[in-house]
């Protein structure tokens, strides 16, 4: 095929995060020519401020060098302004001269600062803030001048004025409205804010409306005049009152626009072969001024000029930090309340702490945080993920290690850390190592710290810690909402969109989900591959194939893999219980195979470590015990204590029911591990409360808990039901079981299942429709029927034989 | 000198898997892909050290199990940001379908030797 022609006009954030993501698609699709007004390549215009503040360079803020243009093969026309779009021709013209042909074009021209429209608005020392140039302009003004003066007291005239104060300037920061920073902060946040920035040494003049600048005898201006006749000394005036999507050139070429050039959600204007990304497009109405939603766009774009046509982009949720060093600041969505919303507020101005949620429906509307901003991305996370809060209500505002006793996930404060404390306990990460590759390899989102660093790329308990450093490096938020993620980087399709595919077209193997969803890898990866295997036998038992090649290494073998490529193997032991001749057996098996640790686990049951992978099927064999599915997305254990049978004070045979739950579910598949457990009696000896199942024995009959966890960050599990008989515990622990099998995502557990749909959901399916309920149980019943023992069918059967043998030469 | 012995049969490697040979040069892990090409490796992540052979093979490249490294089949190095090499070994398949394994006389990296 031959090549199309794609010219882009602006070479700023959005533009060339869409050719980086176009690269990624489709890196043969186009020959690429990006005009540029700047005379520099791509860099991180958001990190000009920190540049201001003599904190980085200009070096340290370079996003893609020219050699990156070059190696991929891009034509690159800096310091040349595109003056002219012919639609007819399909022609481009800079102010030079110079000229391309498009087959489809990209208008990324950004904005530009809003000028007042005031007397001596064009006087030499009056400039707005957007780019290189404006702050070398403020670097050299701070070297001969003395008095600056801000007009506009919002994120960035507040930037400019830390920067131009910490370069030595008087500065003043003039401000129309009542408090600063009013599109992001409430009043008492904004009054500690102001507070802070005095005692930093910046002077505010607020409710003040500029008249005129007044020009002095060198010609440079020399004072602000105030409508109310005052008037202050000036050698340098910033004015950062807001700014303007750059639509010149679009309008001049008669395409759409109305405050922004208009796009549709696949981010293409009225004239189709045109796109638009970034701060120069109205989309639904709204322009944003922040980088997270411009990366969601360049995406969208990217997918369509890939000819994948499936991304559509529908607008996105903002948050803002302010990047003036030592000064906390946090605020996302509607901060201001209104008709139906709660607030919950904690201010202590003398400590100058001050924390606002709003809360709409049970869910998170908006937050700003002052002083303590530790738990901002968590916020923001609950209110993208639209999650709701009623269980956690109590303890939200004291923020996310509150919720739960136990677990580190981001308690600790990221920005008080010291750069060579540990951040990722599982990788051995420093704070500093993290910091260190945001800032040098222009990092944006956790995948790319992940990939760079390996931080949170394992157990992910350090999540919310990485989020923050990111923020606190880049300021404002750069993850994409949790909700509409890919699945991995094979495909643009989220896990919710691929389970109902393959429900709805009835898909019944990986190579046929791939090519109905247009899977950009051939096999996809070792993320993607397993999550498919598991919807295609949850959502097809009996039909849909497993395929041993698509699963990690521990469910092929059927035994844990340890870190020096042996085995562990653990047998089941139904409710916890054994006897003289199964243990005689693990000992013998111990003896004869030479293994060197045998562990008691902390699910009751025993573990024997180091057993060599070729060993395998005749442990198993020896053992004439079925496998414990301990390294299973299964059913592990279902704890119990010893009940009625013995104990002074149970009430109900918990061992018993224990042995029947696990008797009857422990051959079924699941997103992710299944724990149960159940009591005799409310002093739990068994722990139900952290089981995705926990069941405890009351005089009157059973209590079922659901959506516990007791592992990375501890959860208690939430109170379901009560019943009877243990008939009914078991169809009702079925039902919400096969429900969870039937729509959780893969790795997700019951807890995070729950906050995604809701309790309420949950109690309505499983708890007030009987007829649902029965169903689901019988799906369950159905589904594990043909499940096999897999270590049975391996010792007898023959199954999979070549996974165990090893060849020689 | 590069010495070829038989391994096993293509049907005896698993579609999108691999086997374990044991050699007098330690483990070597022989893998097939999608298209029928066969690859070997030795079989120890540069990583730690772990098994290579019991990760997820996709295209041309293996996770490796223990902690997620993605090593490539054609050169056995370390996809980046990752850094390491994992020596290859030369491998053919021959009209009766049987693998071929090339075991060099001494351990090389295979990167620079071409041909048989
Ligand atoms: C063997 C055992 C530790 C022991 O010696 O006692 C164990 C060992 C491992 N646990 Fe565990 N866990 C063991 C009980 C637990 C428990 C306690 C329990 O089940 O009552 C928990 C907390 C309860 C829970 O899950 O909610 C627990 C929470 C975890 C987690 C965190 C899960 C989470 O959702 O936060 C992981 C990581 C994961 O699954 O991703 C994990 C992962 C692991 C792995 C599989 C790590 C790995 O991928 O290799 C370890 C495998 C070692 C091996 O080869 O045997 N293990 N693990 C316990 C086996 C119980 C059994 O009989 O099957
Ligand atoms: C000082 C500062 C601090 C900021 N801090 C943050 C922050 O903390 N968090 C956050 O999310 N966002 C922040 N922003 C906003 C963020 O930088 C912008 O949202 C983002 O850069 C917009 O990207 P863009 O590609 O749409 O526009 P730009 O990055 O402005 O790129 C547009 C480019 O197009 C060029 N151009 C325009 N017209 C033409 C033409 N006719 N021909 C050729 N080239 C043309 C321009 O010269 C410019 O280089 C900050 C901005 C500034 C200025
Ligand atoms: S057994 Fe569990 S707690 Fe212990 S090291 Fe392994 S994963 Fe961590
Ligand atoms: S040993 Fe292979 S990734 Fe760590």
């Amino acid at each position: 095929m031959d090549k199309l022609k794609l010219v882009m006009v602006g070479n700023g954030m959005a533009g060339v995060r869409t050719l980086e993501e176009l690269l990624k698609l489709a890196p043969e699709r186009y020959d690429i020519t990006v005009f540029g007004a700047e005379p520099h390549a791509n860099y991180n215009r958001i990190l000009l401020s920190p540049v201001l503040a003599g904190e980085q360079t200009i070096q340290d803020i370079m996003l893609n060098d020219v050699d990156w243009y070059a190696d991929n093969g891009i034509k690159l026309h800096l310091n040349k302004k595109v003056i002219g779009i012919d639609r007819i021709k399909r022609i481009v013209t800079a102010e030079d001269g110079t000229t391309a042909e498009y087959d489809r074009l990209i208008l990324a021209t950004g904005s530009n600062p809003f000028i007042l429209p005031i007397a001596g608005k064009d006087l030499p020392g009056v400039i707005g803030y957007r780019d290189i140039a404006d702050t070398d302009a403020m670097i050299a003004a701070a070297q001969v001048y003395r008095h600056a003066v801000v007009i506009g007291g919002g994120l960035l005239g507040l930037e400019a004025a830390n920067g131009l104060k910490l370069r030595g300037m008087d500065v003043t920061v003039v401000h129309k409205n009542e408090w600063l920073m009013e599109r992001q902060l409430d009043k008492v946040s904004a009054k500690l804010l102001q507070k802070n920035l005095e005692d930093k040494g910046l002077t505010f003049l607020l409710e003040k409306d500029t008249a005129e600048l007044v020009q002095g005898e060198s010609g440079r201006v020399c004072a602000v005049k105030f409508k109310d006749g005052e008037a202050i000394p000036a050698d340098l005036v910033v004015m950062a009152v807001g700014i303007r999507p750059n639509t010149a050139l679009a309008e001049q070429a008669g395409i759409h626009c109305n405050r922004g050039i208009v796009v549709s959600d696949t981010m293409q204007t009225f004239d189709p072969r045109i796109y638009a990304v970034g701060e120069c497009v109205n989309h639904r109405g709204i322009a944003y001024g922040l980088v997270a939603p411009l990366f969601d766009m360049a995406k969208v774009a990217a997918n369509h000029l890939a000819e994948f046509g499936i991304a559509r982009y529908v607008g996105s949720v903002t948050s803002t930090k302010l990047k003036v060093t030592g000064i906390d600041l946090f605020s996302a969505g509607n901060f201001t309340g209104g008709d139906n919303c709660e607030e919950i507020l904690l201010s202590d101005p003398v400590g100058g702490v001050y924390k606002k949620i709003v809360i709409q429906d049970n869910r998170i509307a908006g937050a700003v945080m002052y002083g303590d901003t530790v738990d901002g991305a968590w916020y923001f996370q609950l209110l993208r993920e639209g999650r709701n809060i009623s269980d956690i209500r109590d303890h939200l505002m004291f923020g996310q290690s509150h919720v739960g006793d136990l677990g580190h996930q981001g308690q600790n404060r990221a920005a008080a850390m010291s750069d060579d404390m540990e951040v990722c306990g599982c990788n051995g990460v420093c704070k500093g190592t993290v910091v260190k590759a945001i800032k040098e390899k222009g990092l944006f989102t956790l995948e790319d710290v992940r990939k760079h660093t390996k931080a949170s790329s394992s157990c992910g308990s350090c999540t919310g810690l990485v989020e923050q450093l990111l923020a606190t490096v880049l300021g404002g938020d750069y993850s994409d909402a949790p909700k509409t993620k890919a699945m991995c980087g094979c495909t643009d399709h989220t896990h919710a969109e691929v389970r109902a595919a393959i429900r709805e077209q009835k898909l019944l193997g990986i190579p046929d989900v791939m090519a109905a969803l247009a899977w950009r890898t051939p096999n996809g990866c070792a993320s993607c591959r397993p999550a498919l295997n598991y919807y295609l036998i949850s959502s097809w038992p009996g039909e849909a194939k497993d395929d041993p090649q698509s699963r990690f290494i521990n469910e092929r073998a059927h035994a844990n893999i340890q870190k020096d490529g042996t085995y562990s193997v653990i047998p089941r032991m139904f409710g916890g219980q054994t006897s003289p001749d199964e243990l005689r057996r693990i000992a013998d098996v111990a003896d004869k195979y030479a293994i060197p640790t045998v562990k008691v686990t902390g699910g009751q049951r025993i573990d024997l470590l180091g057993v060599k992978k070729a060993d395998l099927p005749a442990v198993w064999a020896d053992l004439g015990m079925p496998s414990g599915l301990a390294y299973g997305k299964a059913l592990r254990t279902v704890k119990t204590c010893v009940g009625s049978e013995w104990c002074r004070f149970g009430t109900q045979d918990s061992t018993s029911l224990g042995v029947t739950l696990e008797k009857t579910l422990w051959k079924m598949w699941a997103p992710h591990k299944v724990k149960l457990a159940v009591s005799g009696c409310p002093r739990n000896c068994a722990e139900v409360a952290i089981k995705d199942v926990g069941i405890i024995g009351v005089d009157s009959g059973w209590e079922i808990y659901i959506a516990g966890n007791g592992g990375i960050k501890t959860e208690v599990a939430h109170f379901f039901i009560k019943v009877k008989t243990a008939e009914e515990v078991m169809e009702y622990t079925a039902a919400f079981l096969q429900l969870y099998r039937e729509e959780g995502f893969y790795l997700e557990r019951t807890v995070h299942y729950l906050a995604r749909v809701g309790m309420d959901y949950i109690k309505q399916r499983v708890l007030e429709d009987e007829a649902g309920r029965k169903a689901l149980h019988e799906r369950m019943m159905f589904a594990i029927q043909n499940e096999k023992d897999p270590w049975l069918e391996r010792t007898q059967g023959g199954v999979g034989k070549h996974e165990f043998e090893m060849l020689t030469a | 000198m590069t010495d070829w012995t038989i391994i096993c049969n293509l049907r005896e490697i698993p579609n999108l898997g691999a086997r374990v040979v044991q050699t007098a040069q330690g483990d070597i892990a022989v893998f097939r892909t999608d298209g029928d090409q066969v690859f070997a490796l030795h079989d120890r992540c540069p990583h730690r050290g772990g098994p290579l052979s019991q990760g997820i093979v996709a295209g041309k490249t293996v996770t490796c199990p223990l902690h997620g490294w993605k090593i490539g089949l054609e050169s056995g190095d370390a996809d980046a940001p990752d850094e390491g090499h994992a020596p290859c070994l030369q491998t053919r398949i021959d009209d009766a379908g049987m693998v071929w394994l090339g075991l060099a006389a001494e351990t090389t990296a295979c990167r620079g030797e071409d041909g048989l």
